[in-house]
């Protein structure tokens, strides 16, 4: 004891956790997801990543005037996830202006880290979406190319699992949990995204809820109403939660701690609703994808599901309306 | 600023501005601002419309009767948006299909009767002249900035489907075509909305 007698208000247990040792754990469970984005579809995945990466901590630095470019991280984290939504063989300047409208029009216009609404990375997708779709989500993807890191990629295209029949392109399960298909950098490996997505409930990060209501509904919906085209009902729904940015959404854009209820309920109805918008967008919409506008609609939801589900408090009484 | 006149002009534009401080007639601002030229055609059209209304609003404003003025607005604002809208299907039938719907719907545009509401039903004539005239031109200037922002970026062109048309980038560039879509008029709106804040904060205009 110093002998020093502290008199200040409460909260007096403290943690030693802060802001960047978070976005430092997610930019270590994003690792696995990085790497085997890197392996199998060679350097222009490591070129995509980089560009969106540096573009997210350069205009979020600017913007803050700050001389630190990594700052607290969670631009990084922003640029990184953005960077996971897309084709590996997108134009350079597709991830650099998604990174520079997520970081300014997702994050910085309602006043910064934890002020946002809305998820940054997803705004800056659906900003790209909606003005270079071609890019995007063109019906030619490249095939990866595992082991040749210099290999050009385009050379060899296919469709995704999601946008042609599953079954004609045999795609068998085995290979959507590993990753061999073609599709965006980060949404290609199932078992790279759970291993991240492992690491942050161990954390303590993110709460099961979230991903559990999401990714149970996606299954769900996907056994009831998928028309069972793989080879019963039960593995289309499996086929429609390792494909496209499920997991990816689930485990780390929907469970973004800003932008999700904070109420155990709350979390759990929130998963839920993503998963049925995706569903509802992916059997009965126009895209073939759903996950970045279910997330997003849900991020709008959230101050009225955190309103409506306060948990009681212990002795209180249920009001008679 | 002694002059009320002057005033009751640069209030409009600045101060009142019906865009960026009042926030009224959101919904041509959204919907047409889509073009340069399309902003300009709704703007007169709005600045005829709300100097021809105020004047009239302002010298009756003796003879309408208290409980049912709403309506009498509404029948005078409406005469002028029919004449608006016969010169311009007559004069630029282009522009009139470009703006399509809402050029009946000024009828019914915030801005109009809100300035008959607040101003001309109350003041005299020549004060609610100028106050049409700066209002008018403050949702037109607003309109403008929109839609070269709009313009620029969503099409790569300014000044485009008129005389002047210019294409401002080479041929290969993809506009961002959000800014076109509505989506992209909200953005645009807000980062304005924003921008005029900050700057009328940092010239204490308001």
């Amino acid at each position: 004891m110093n002998g020093k007698l502290v008199i200040s208000s409460s909260p007096h247990l403290r943690t030693i956790q802060s802001v960047q040792s978070v976005m430092l754990d997610v930019l270590i469970a994003l690792g696995p997801v990085a790497a085997v984005a890197i392996f199998l579809f060679g350097y222009r995945a490591l070129i995509t990543m980089s560009v969106a990466v540096f573009a997210a901590m350069l205009t979020e630095a600017l913007w803050l005037r700050q001389l630190n470019i990594f700052g607290d991280g969670s631009a990084a984290v922003t640029g990184l996830l953005l960077a996971m939504t897309l084709p590996p063989d997108v134009v350079w300047w597709i991830p650099a202006i998604g990174s520079v409208v997520a970081i300014i029009v997702g994050k910085q216009v309602f006043g910064g880290v934890g002020n946002n609404i809305f998820n940054p990375a997803l705004v800056g997708r659906a900003v790209l979406l909606t003005s270079w779709g071609a890019h995007l989500v063109g019906p030619i993807w490249p095939v990866p190319k595992p082991f040749h890191f210099m290999a050009d990629i385009s050379a060899v295209s296919g469709a995704t699992p999601l946008a042609g029949e599953a079954e004609a392109l045999g795609i068998s399960l085995n290979q959507l949990l590993i990753g061999n298909f073609a599709g965006c950098l980060g949404e290609t490996s199932a078992l790279a995204l759970l291993l991240g997505g492992f690491w942050l409930l161990y954390k303590g990060h993110i709460d099961w809820r979230i991903p559990g209501g999401f990714i149970g509904t996606v299954w769900l919906m996907g056994t009831l109403f998928g028309g069972g085209f793989y080879e019963n009902s039960v593995s289309t729904g499996l086929f429609h939660v390792l494909a496209g940015g499920v997991l990816l959404g689930a485990l780390f854009m929907a469970t973004d701690m800003v932008t999700s209820p904070v109420t155990p309920w709350g979390k759990l109805i929130f998963g839920v609703g993503c998963g049925l918008i995706t569903m509802l967008i992916r059997l009965f919409g126009t895209y073939p994808e759903g996950v970045t506008f279910a997330i997003l609609t849900m991020n709008a939801l959230t101050p009225l599901l955190d309103k409506f589900t306060i948990p009681r408090k212990f002795g209180e009484v249920k009001q008679v309306a | 600023m002694d002059n009320p006149y002057l005033a009751d002009i640069t209030r409009g534009i600045f101060k009142e501005n019906p865009i960026f401080r009042l926030v009224l007639g959101m919904c041509p601002t959204l919907a047409i601002t889509v073009l340069i030229k399309n902003g300009l055609g709704m703007g007169l059209a709005v600045i005829a419309v709300l100097t021809c209304s105020n004047v009239v609003v302002s010298s009756l404003r003796r003879y309408i009767p208290e409980q049912v003025r709403i309506p009498c607005y509404i029948v005078i604002i409406a005469t002028f948006v029919t004449i608006i809208e016969m010169v311009l299907q007559a004069y630029v039938p282009a522009l009139y299909a470009a703006l399509g719907v809402f050029v009946p719907l000024i009828v019914v545009n915030c801005i109009i009767l809100g300035r008959a509401e607040a101003f001309a039903g109350k003041q005299p004539v020549l004060r609610s002249l100028c106050d049409g005239i700066g209002s008018g031109v403050g949702f037109t200037l607003g309109l403008l900035l929109l839609s070269v922002v709009r313009e620029i970026f969503g099409s790569g062109t300014f000044l485009a489907e008129t005389n002047y048309a210019v294409q401002l980038f080479g041929p290969n560039f993809e506009p961002m075509r959000i800014f076109a879509q509505p989506a992209g008029a909200f953005i645009v709106l807000g980062l304005l909305l924003a921008l005029t804040n900050i700057v009328f904060k940092r010239l204490q205009i308001d």
